[in-house]
């Protein structure tokens, strides 16, 4: 006999029911984020595709967005979760805001605070299905930081989520050095966008470069790369290949 | 619809190697510096050393998230021991605050390996290890993490520890001199560093004595 059955609230993760709340597999995802430090501050590119699975669905997303005052985040990964992780921080901002003080959130307590919000997810197996990164200066303090959908999280001098780790990082470990100019701050960025455009099959050429320093933020407009395609090794790549067409 | 598997998993192994070892006055413990997931490097320069308490050092390697998160808590708990108790916490009470931590998520572990290195109430060097699940032993030295299979033979042969079943009760502290001991752990990471692809880069010691707390660095292979 069962007088008092416990019932889980309406909300709980807990359940059979529950198992269709969490999430499983990304929809719409944005493919990588690059960024680097440079000598004003920071400077952050990324595409502006959204693909569902193989295809190409939206191709106006804005994967970077301005946080409060001295930050900058980039999004990869499950693009409602990058809209929901913009609520978070507009609260985050708002009371922030609100306690009209003088002081405000840095580079630092943001990304603090999305590592902490990207693991709890983590922990309740539900997580937030992002690779972010999050830069900004302060008082003349560079920050630049990562945040993975389990919680792993660092800072560096130069990051990138997906496959900009694999393709864009050993061009950043080479070629990047302190103080970098604007011009080659972003000369450098569009040589990983580039590679990254060529060999990631969801990039597509349709980025901005996104630049924060003291003075605030400024995202550029959308604009494509040049990119060369007449290689000889690439005309009639099957000549001389038995049994090929 | 039959239950759905999850396709990802809460756990990443970040990599690195942790050592530590005791002297009679002092504590030596150290760890590499190199982040990786799979077969990439994530960055070359992420201390995986925390200081605990004004004589309590811990090395942890493992999930980096999971590590980050327990690092903050048992800053967290040595704060609120500090209010409560008007004092430092001493090493063996960390050492056992440790274990209870980890013990308390028995059943959702966090996915950290770790040695507590420090100075106990008389000033002799001790060190703690641990598995994920807070088992936990005091020793002479220990190492944990990705080259802790390569690192802890080698140990086990310099510093020759005596059975643990001898009577009387022997001390496993190594009467080696700190600068020996310094040198002894750059060696064991140098070598480390050679066969684990996990373990390089950068190699950060801290050594705690009746002084204080001192760092130093140096450099280990990047390959």
């Amino acid at each position: 006999m069962n007088f008092m059955a416990s019932k889980q609230p309406e909300n709980s993760l807990l359940g059979p029911e529950a198992d269709s709340q969490r999430t499983l597999y990304p929809n719409v995802t944005g493919t990588s984020v690059v960024a680097l430090k440079y000598k004003d501050g920071i400077l952050m590119a990324a595409d502006m595709g959204g693909s569902y699975g193989s295809t190409l669905r939206y191709k106006n997303v804005e994967r970077m967005k301005a946080i409060g005052k001295h930050s900058l985040l980039g999004a990869s990964g499950e693009i409602s979760d990058f809209q929901e992780i913009l609520r978070y921080l507009d609260d985050l901002i708002l009371y922030d805001n609100m306690w009209d003080d003088g002081n405000s959130l840095g580079p630092k307590e943001v990304h603090n605070y999305l590592t902490r919000l990207m693991y709890n997810r983590r922990n309740k197996f539900n997580p937030l299905w992002n690779s972010l990164v999050l830069g900004g200066i302060k008082n003349g303090e560079k920050y630049l930081g990562t945040v993975s959908m389990i919680g792993v999280n660092f800072e560096d001098d130069h990051v990138a989520t997906g496959f900009g780790n694999h393709l864009a990082r050993p061009i950043l470990r080479q070629e990047w050095h302190e103080n970098l100019s604007f011009e080659d701050g972003v000369r450098l960025l569009e040589k990983c966008m580039r590679v990254l455009l060529y060999r990631d099959r969801s990039a597509i050429n349709k980025l901005q470069i996104a630049k924060i320093t003291e003075e605030g933020m400024t995202i550029s407009q959308p604009y494509s790369l040049k990119t060369y395609w007449e290689f000889s090794a690439f005309e009639n790549p099957t000549q001389g290949a038995v049994g090929s067409w | 619809m039959p239950k759905q598997q999850a396709n990802w998993s809460p756990y990443d192994n970040n990599g690195g190697s942790c050592v530590a070892v005791a002297g009679a006055d002092y504590c030596v413990i150290a760890a590499d510096t190199r982040m990786s997931t799979g077969y990439n490097i994530l960055t070359r320069d992420y201390s995986k050393i925390c200081k605990l308490a004004d004589k309590c050092v811990m090395a942890s390697s493992g999930f980096q998230a999971d590590v980050k998160a327990l690092q903050k808590h048992l800053a967290a708990r040595h704060l609120i021991y500090q209010h409560q108790h008007n004092k430092q916490m001493s090493c063996p009470a960390m050492a056992q605050l440790l274990s209870n931590t980890l013990y308390y998520k028995r059943f959702f572990p966090y996915y950290s390996f770790n040695v507590l290195g420090g100075l106990d109430n008389e000033g002799k060097g001790c060190v703690f290890t641990y598995d994920a699940v807070g088992s936990y032993e005091k020793v002479g030295y220990s190492s944990q993490g990705s080259g802790s299979t390569l690192i802890m033979p080698f140990l086990d042969n310099q510093l020759k520890s005596p059975s643990p079943l001898l009577l009387p009760v022997q001390d496993a502290v190594t009467p080696l001199a700190e600068a020996e001991a310094v040198d002894l752990v750059k060696t064991v990471f140098a070598s480390a560093s050679e066969r684990d692809i996990y373990t390089g880069d950068k190699l950060e010691i801290v050594v705690i004595n009746a002084d204080g707390i001192g760092r130093e660095y140096m450099d280990l292979r990047k390959d």
